[in-house]
């Protein structure tokens, strides 16, 4: 395994970065011997046996399983899917929540060479049909009822899969049981049989040994936002080693715990809950279900932690809105103590120089407000915590590093296995996602996507030579569909996805998306809809966020009687003069973007509403629809008109339709002179 | 898997066809000079989903309470796993294995869940007061075993994540399941449902109806269901009886009730 990666001395200049030369020797020690996760497993069962591997809550009660029980149960479940006719090369479906089962299911296939295809269990019939047709799994070791019945329905479209098990028995009783079986059964089947007969154990043990290291070791289907969902293969060498990049870049041992509650299907969880597990030793928890995970990671005290943003957004709303039920006092000491960590709260976590005074203010804010709030996250051990998937508010993000919570961001894809940028320690930031990960090298092309290559990287999109000559370059860099920019410091900030970053007549970049989440981090505005394709400048419409604006208008005494009024307010307009002003200095100090500053805004007189067409069911903005719907006020936004009058069709929640028309004003914002240089990393001649 | 699908059985289980584990005889039941069940006879028979529908008023209630003795007939008599009953109290219906939930859900607001559905182990404490309240020992051991009942119950009917709630704060469609809990937690042999469904949106009742079918078919439970719903109780049920003003109008499988003449007429053909 290459321990130091190469220099990659082709555009040797500033435009690939170069990991870190102390982070690039990756502990490789166990890779050696044991090239996969059915040998490492066996591995942790000699070294740590009596280790806690996996925990599950079933019962109201943590059930157990130590490595040496958990290889036992593997090498048994191993033996009983060989006697149900699995054979190397073959693909074995797992769908369902996290499960202990289900991860062995995956490390019983590899132990036969089969491949684990991990499938999403809340895709709807279709989706699951078709991943299942085209991944030709032969087997399905599913959770429950709900997803052998799922199964059933799409049966005749998946003329390829003969057996299906399941690990929760009830509601199945009655059940054709000829192709259907309880893993707990097989598991038992399996350890008779290898306990009776001794060739067969030893059998069983060399189909092990026959895996190696380049053997596929698992097919991840990406969600697919367009289009299909395309299947990624990872070879057992590219997910341990993804699994090395992360344990040695935060120093994961077999001491820590983990819970897994993400999809099983997501690269994240694959190498967070069972990869990483499985290298490093550590523990994964599986709680009871969905709605348990707080309370159950707060039994546990998970010491490393992975959540998407919306899961941390969650936990302090619920934390704001119960601090309003609290008392006076400690409310009170709730928001001064919130205070002193906002001043220092980051500055000490990152090791800064603090005031002595100010330091013990915070030790004392520890003892009475910060440890019980981490305590009631679940977060008191933690040592390290990722957010990636989607920008985090950057207020969110530094309330919980204030509070003590080493919560770093991280960008990833399925293709990396993982791991393409992360935050080291002593250099986090809300805006950034950090530097290339050990042992990945990253370039940008003219377009400023983000290219990227490492050990770790797929071998290609399953059955699809042709999106992976798409997506692999021929110098064996990835293209990773996003527009991104090195900051001054190194680190790396994602935009958009590629293809979304359009351009200004000018010719300057007009990151849409990267324009509107820095205004929606502004808690007076909901919704942000930046145009700019193919035009002079940039130009925004806006939603304000009637709660946070409707609360400002009351302590200030403007009296309004709708959105529409308060919306239209030259006060409001006021305030969001001064955001869209302060993002504009933002985006002049950084490279590449000064063009893409904001000339012109507008608030819409009628909140965006996704039964109008305006906003996907997820919440997303259609900027198209948008533009065409509401064309005068596009149009008055780039004839330099003062107000523009907008008549829209609007449907109501109980169906009727009726018509909003409005005069909406059109304001101008100062723009900055671009300050940071131009495009320091752009690759001129990719 | 192959080119065929795997299907259910189909076959119903046997003990559907099986004795009769209740029977009603002839009963009337007078509120001074109101009628509330003027001479229904009906059965009850081991195994089955047995549904009680009719319109507002027409005795489906005050029939399951005389079922579980809340009630005494003045009429006609029930018969319970072949033995006769005289006046029979609520907690010796309790005791012989008939369990109930209510149509206002009836539990206790300020407890958890799981203490709520612990309540329902009640008859089945050997150990007294006095032990009890000691919480040692014997009484300790005892408590675990009923606990792990309890904890069966909880990941059966898939309320992990409200076990420490107090069910006050439980949106209704939740508390309804406590219940359902509750009543499982007697392990009876026959389940009275008073409107399992009533107020829940059509997820919840999803949800209730494979609650309802898991428990007759994992345990066995005989279960007799009050519901408004018609789609509910077609789906659910193996028989229906029908009751209008405090007469049974009808009797049989769904399909047959539901092209009786009578039945159209006094439920189904006018809208709710």
């Amino acid at each position: 395994m290459n321990k130091e990666v190469g220099t990659g001395p082709e555009e040797g200049c500033c435009n690939v970065r170069q990991p870190d030369r102390e982070n690039a020797t990756v502990a490789s020690a166990t890779a050696g011997q044991a090239d996969t996760f059915p040998k490492l497993l066996m591995r942790n069962a000699r070294e740590r046996g009596s280790r806690t591997a996996y925990r599950h809550k079933d019962l109201g009660i943590w059930q157990s399983w130590n490595w040496a029980e958990m290889a036992e149960q593997v090498r048994a479940y191993a033996r009983g899917l060989q006697e149900l006719g699995l054979k190397r090369g073959e693909k074995v479906a797992i769908i369902g929540y996290n499960r202990p089962r289900l991860y062995w299911s995956m490390c019983a296939a590899q132990w036969l060479g089969a491949i684990p295809v991990p499938v999403y269990a809340d895709s709807v019939a279709d989706e699951m049909a078709y991943v299942l047709d085209h991944a030709e799994a032969v087997f399905a070791c599913v959770q429950d009822q709900e997803q052998v019945d799922k199964v059933l329905s799409i049966a005749d479209r998946l003329p390829r899969l003969r057996t299906m098990l399941y690990d929760e028995s009830r509601g199945l009783r009655d059940y054709d049981h000829a192709k259907l079986h309880d893993i707990g059964r097989v598991i038992e089947a399996g350890a008779k049989a290898l306990k009776a007969n001794s060739a067969a154990s030893a059998g069983l043990d060399r189909e092990m040994e026959a895996g190696t290291g380049s053997d596929l070791a698992v097919i991840l289907y990406t969600s697919g936002t367009t289009g299909r969902p395309k299947g990624v293969m990872l070879s057992h060498y590219n997910v341990i080693t993804a699994a090395e990049i992360g344990c040695q870049f935060d120093g994961l041992n077999e001491e820590d715990e983990v819970i897994a509650y993400l999809p099983i299907a997501w690269v994240g969880d694959h190498v967070f809950s069972y990869a990483q597990a499985i290298v490093a030793g550590f523990c994964v928890n599986c709680p009871e279900g969905p709605e348990t995970v707080i309370d159950d990671r707060r039994e546990v005290g998970t010491t490393y932690a992975f959540a998407p943003p919306r899961v941390f957004e969650n936990m302090l709303t619920i934390t704001m809105v119960r601090m309003e039920d609290a008392g006076p006092l400690m409310r009170k000491m709730f928001h001064f103590f919130l205070g002193v960590a906002k001043k220092h709260g980051e500055k000490i976590l990152n090791g800064e120089p603090v005031p002595l005074g100010a330091r013990l203010l915070y030790k004392l804010g520890d003892a009475l407000i910060y440890a019980p709030l981490r305590n009631r996250f679940g977060l008191t051990s933690i040592k390290v915590g990722y957010t990636a998937g989607e920008a985090i508010g950057p207020e969110i993000f530094r309330f919980y590093r204030s509070i003590g919570v080493n919560l770093k961001q991280l960008y990833g894809q399925t293709e990396a296995g993982v791991y393409i940028t992360m935050q080291p320690n002593g250099e986090i930031r809300a805006d950034t996602v950090g530097r290339p990960a050990p042992l990945v090298e990253i370039k940008l092309d003219e377009n400023g996507e983000v290219l990227y290559r490492s050990p770790s990287i797929f071998g290609g999109y399953y059955k699809d030579p042709e999106k992976t000559a798409e997506t692999m370059t021929a110098d064996g860099y990835v293209r990773s569909g996003d527009a991104g920019f090195f900051d001054e410091t190194g680190h790396l900030k994602i935009i958009d996805r590629a293809k979304d970053v359009g351009k200004l007549n000018s010719g300057e970049l007009f990151p849409p998306k990267y324009i509107e989440n820095k205004l929606k981090f502004y808690p007076n505005i909901k919704e942000a809809v930046a145009f700019g394709q193919g035009r002079d400048y940039a130009t925004v419409a806006l939603n304000i966020d009637l709660t946070a604006v409707g609360n400002w208008a009351e302590r200030n005494n403007v009296v309004y009687a709708s959105y529409q009024e308060l919306a239209g307010h030259d006060l409001v307009y006021d305030m969001i003069a001064k955001h869209i002003d302060e993002v504009n200095k933002s985006l002049a100090s950084e490279p590449a973007m000064g063009g893409a500053q904001v000339k012109r805004f507008l608030i819409l007189h009628k909140e965006l509403d996704a039964d109008d067409g305006e906003l996907t069911r997820t919440q997303k903005v259609r900027r198209g629809f948008i533009a065409e719907r509401y064309a005068p006020l596009v149009n008055a936004l780039y004839d330099g008109s003062r107000e523009a009058d907008i008549s829209t069709e609007v449907t109501f929640e109980d169906g009727r339709k009726g018509v909003i028309s409005a005069r909406v004003k059109v304001r101008d914002a100062k723009t900055y002179p671009a300050t940071a240089p131009e495009r320091p990393d752009a690759a001129r001649a990719a | 898997m192959n080119a065929e699908p795997m299907n259910l059985t189909g076959t119903p289980i046997p003990a559907k066809k099986g004795e009769i584990l209740l029977s009603v005889e002839n009963v009337s039941l007078r509120f001074g000079g109101v009628k509330a069940i003027s001479g229904v006879s009906f059965d009850i028979r081991k195994g089955e989903v047995r549904a009680i529908i009719g319109p507002n008023g027409a005795g489906k209630t005050s029939m399951l309470n005389c079922i579980n003795g809340f009630y005494h007939p003045q009429e006609g008599q029930i018969t319970y796993k072949g033995v006769r009953r005289a006046r029979m109290k609520p907690h010796q219906a309790a005791a012989a294995g008939i369990a109930r939930t209510f149509q206002n859900v009836a539990l206790f607001k300020g407890m958890s869940t799981l203490d709520n559905i612990m309540t329902g182990r009640t008859l089945k404490m050997r150990r007294g007061f006095f032990w009890q309240a000691l919480r040692q020992g014997p009484a300790m051991a005892e408590e675990i075993e009923h606990r792990k009942v309890v904890e069966d119950i909880i990941d059966f009917l898939q309320i992990e994540h409200i076990r420490k709630l107090p069910v006050g704060k439980l949106p209704y469609g939740l508390q309804k399941r406590v219940e359902l809990g509750r009543a499982l937690a007697m392990e009876p042999e026959l389940l009275l449902l008073d409107e399992p469904m009533a107020g829940m949106n059509l997820e919840e009742k999803e949800d209730m109806c494979r609650f309802i079918l898991d428990v007759n078919n994992q345990f066995g439970t005989t279960i007799a269901l009050i519901e408004h719903d018609m789609g509910v109780v077609m789906d659910l049920s193996d028989r229906v009886v029908v009751l209008e003003y405090g007469r049974k109008i009808a009797d049989g499988t769904p399909d047959e009730v539901k092209q009786d003449q009578k039945v159209i007429d006094a439920y189904l053909g006018v809208a709710h």
